[in-house]
């Protein structure tokens, strides 16, 4: 065969494939207005806040007057007069932080309720402590300076983002290569396609290459999103980091054939598909770090796909890392390809 | 295309899956230029030597040449220049009906424009209307025409017709009849007796696998010893007469008996009919049913298998 006439027949299955792909509303969806939902909404519940004053219950009584007094002149502390019983309940359902009982005279000791456990509540102590000091005429003995700092880049958000191109790139190249086959293998279009002159490799070369042409399209989209919406620092080139999600894509089309490659039903590659992308969706560092796992799993996680793919969409996005300093989380992903789709490829069956 | 060499030679085919003997041996050969048909009930083995021969399954053993070529040396080029139609082929619902045809051109060196061959088949005003958006026989329509696009000499259709109305069925016809009129050759299997009758040249009865009986239609028919078929029933409690006790009545060729029904394979109906009747009458039997038509291909199947084609 010419290879003008190959060409032509690699070009018009990746043009078919293309077509069934923006045709397909669901994946439109999944793809893109899903990721942009749920990084919208974990964006606006992480949001940057300024600190939060805390809430303090002053228990009525002689030494109240002077607690409330103290409390005027400190901003992050918000006093308000109780009962003990109307405290003491505010307390148990996390209205308040702490509850302050005033000394009935100067000699007495102010007494602090709280839950330890809560984290709120050692803040309080120790601002109300601050300010009830200070009042009774406490000297700072060192001298103190603050300076703020709220670096875009350090923001849970800034962290989130990147780990959903890296989730997005992982079903997206799953269920776009292996849901397809499968779904072309039942019902005989693999088969049908066989029959014809069109050689084996190029159909599943045309499933690779518009797999790399979605994932450039989804990684400009999510990001540009990220960066313009909820200002997301890019500070890595954009080839490094088309590079870095190229690969991850490939990949994950890899990992897609490989569990496609027998399955005859539905269900089957739909099981197949939750239990290779379930346990990456929580340890893969998408929305937490892999450092909080216990030290003994860690090299475990570290070898997994979607956490090389992470880390380097991260360090390259957030913190303009070179493509070769990530090169062993590139190599990772170049096995990790290389060998799914050697073996899918051995294991295929056409119908 | 030279008609030197048949479009099809098949020797000793068998196809075993497990213990399964799914084809036992068959041998046929197909001539340039006709339409030959593969006729039985499902099960039979029909689909497992169509797939054999589009080079989909291989063979337990036995010999297959398809355009004087071999599987597993010459695959690429009999692809070039066969077209297939798979029973039940579920084309992409997302695409265009030009899109798909447009696909499948792609895949051949030489073939048809898209744009006649979806004229041909009757689908111009849906060249823009999406796959999942046509009828059952439109989009069996579209799927032979996709085995057109590559303009094939030989052309394989594994039961086109089956699930479709009447008229989305003669339509196929049509096609399969214009195809052939270009001197090209079909192979097609069918377990309707109306649709080998009217397209095939050639027959093969084949049931469990193996081939029970091979001609023409006509010859097929001839068979049975005449061309006319008397049915008659009697009434519900009486048992009809013996078959061997009519058999010998004038014209008559062969008796077949199921339950309350007697079918007859007669040469001329005027001389057998009031035989029978004056035979029933004397048995002390009373007619339910009487009916006469000329012999089709169920009656050779019924007569060799002792079923009719479409019983499980």
């Amino acid at each position: 065969m010419s290879d003008r006439s190959r060409v032509r027949a690699f070009v018009a299955l990746c043009t078919s494939r293309l077509r069934e792909y923006y045709r397909e509303p669901e994946v439109l969806f999944w793809g893109f207005v899903f990721p942009l939902l749920l990084s919208a909404a974990l964006a606006v519940a992480f949001r940057e806040r300024p600190p939060e004053p805390s809430r303090v219950a002053v228990i009525t009584g002689p030494g109240a007057a002077s607690v409330m007094d103290a409390f005027e002149r400190a901003p992050l502390v918000e006093g308000a007069l109780s009962s003990a019983a109307a405290a003491g309940r505010d307390l148990r359902m996390a209205r308040v932080d702490l509850v302050v009982v005033p000394p009935p005279t100067a000699d007495d000791v102010v007494e602090y309720r709280h839950d330890p456990s809560r984290p709120e509540a050692g803040i309080a102590r120790s601002r109300v402590d601050d300010a009830l000091q200070r009042a009774a005429g406490r000297q700072d003995v060192l001298a103190a300076r603050d300076v703020q700092t709220g670096d875009p880049g350090g923001r849970y958000v800034d962290f989130l983002v990147p780990g959903l191109v890296g989730l997005n790139l992982m079903s997206a190249g799953m269920w776009g290569v292996g849901f397809v086959l499968v779904d072309m293998r039942i019902k005989k279009l693999l088969r049908r396609l066989l029959a014809t002159p069109m050689r084996a490799s190029d159909f599943l070369a045309a499933q690779m290459a518009t797999r790399v042409a979605f994932t450039i399209f989804e990684v400009v989209v999510l990001l540009g999103f990220g960066h313009l919406a909820l200002g997301v620092p890019v500070r890595g080139g954009v080839l490094a980091i088309l590079v870095v999600s190229v690969l991850g894509g490939l990949t994950f089309a890899g990992l897609g054939l490989l569990v496609a490659s027998r399955a005859r039903r539905i269900e089957t590659v739909t099981g197949l598909m939750n239990v290779v992308m379930l346990p990456m969706f929580i340890a893969s560092g998408v929305f937490f770090s892999v450092d909080r796992f216990p030290a003994a799993v860690q090299p475990l996680l570290r070898a997994l796909p979607l956490t090389a793919l992470n880390e380097a969409l991260r360090a390259v996005t957030l913190e303009g890392a070179s493509l070769w300093s990530q090169g062993p989380h590139l190599l990772l992903l170049a096995a990790w390809g290389i060998v799914c789709f050697g073996v899918g490829l051995r294991l295929f069956r056409w119908s | 295309m030279s008609s030197a060499v048949p479009a099809v030679v098949v020797a000793e085919l068998r196809k075993d899956y497990g213990p399964v003997q799914a084809v036992r041996g068959v041998s046929f050969t197909i001539d340039t230029g006709t339409c030959f048909g593969l006729l039985g009930p499902n099960g039979a083995g029909k689909t497992t030597t169509v797939e054999i021969l589009e080079g989909l399954l291989p063979p337990t053993s036995g010999e297959v040449r398809v355009l004087g070529r071999r599987w597993g040396r010459d695959d690429r080029e009999i692809r070039e220049r066969l077209g297939v139609c798979l029973q039940q082929t579920v084309l992409s619902e997302k695409l265009e009906v030009g899109e798909t045809l447009s696909l499948f051109r792609a895949f051949y060196r030489e073939g048809r424009p898209p744009e006649e061959v979806i004229a041909e088949v009757g689908l111009s005003e849906k060249r823009r209307a999406r796959v999942g958006t046509l009828s059952g026989g439109q989009k069996q329509r579209l799927a032979v025409a996709c085995a057109l696009v590559g303009d094939p000499e030989l052309l394989f259709l594994d039961e086109p017709t089956t699930g479709l109305d009447p008229q989305s069925r003669r339509q196929v016809w049509d096609l399969v009849r214009r195809f052939k009129d270009r001197g090209r050759t079909v192979l097609l299997t069918t377990h309707y007796m109306d649709e080998a009758e009217k397209l095939c040249d050639q027959l093969a009865v084949i049931d469990h696998g193996q081939f029970i009986a091979e001609g023409s239609p006509a010859e097929l028919i001839r068979s049975l010893g005449g061309d006319h078929v008397i049915e008659v029933a009697v009434e519900e409690g009486e048992t009809p007469p013996p078959p061997d006790e009519l058999a010998g009545l004038p014209a008559v060729r062969s008796v077949h008996r199921d339950a309350l029904r007697l079918t007859l394979s007669v040469t001329e109906p005027h001389v057998a009919l009031p035989a029978l009747l004056a035979r029933l009458d004397s048995a002390g039997r009373s007619l339910a049913s009487l009916s006469t038509r000329h012999a089709s291909l169920e009656d050779v199947f019924v007569s060799l298998t002792g079923r009719h084609l479409r019983d499980e």
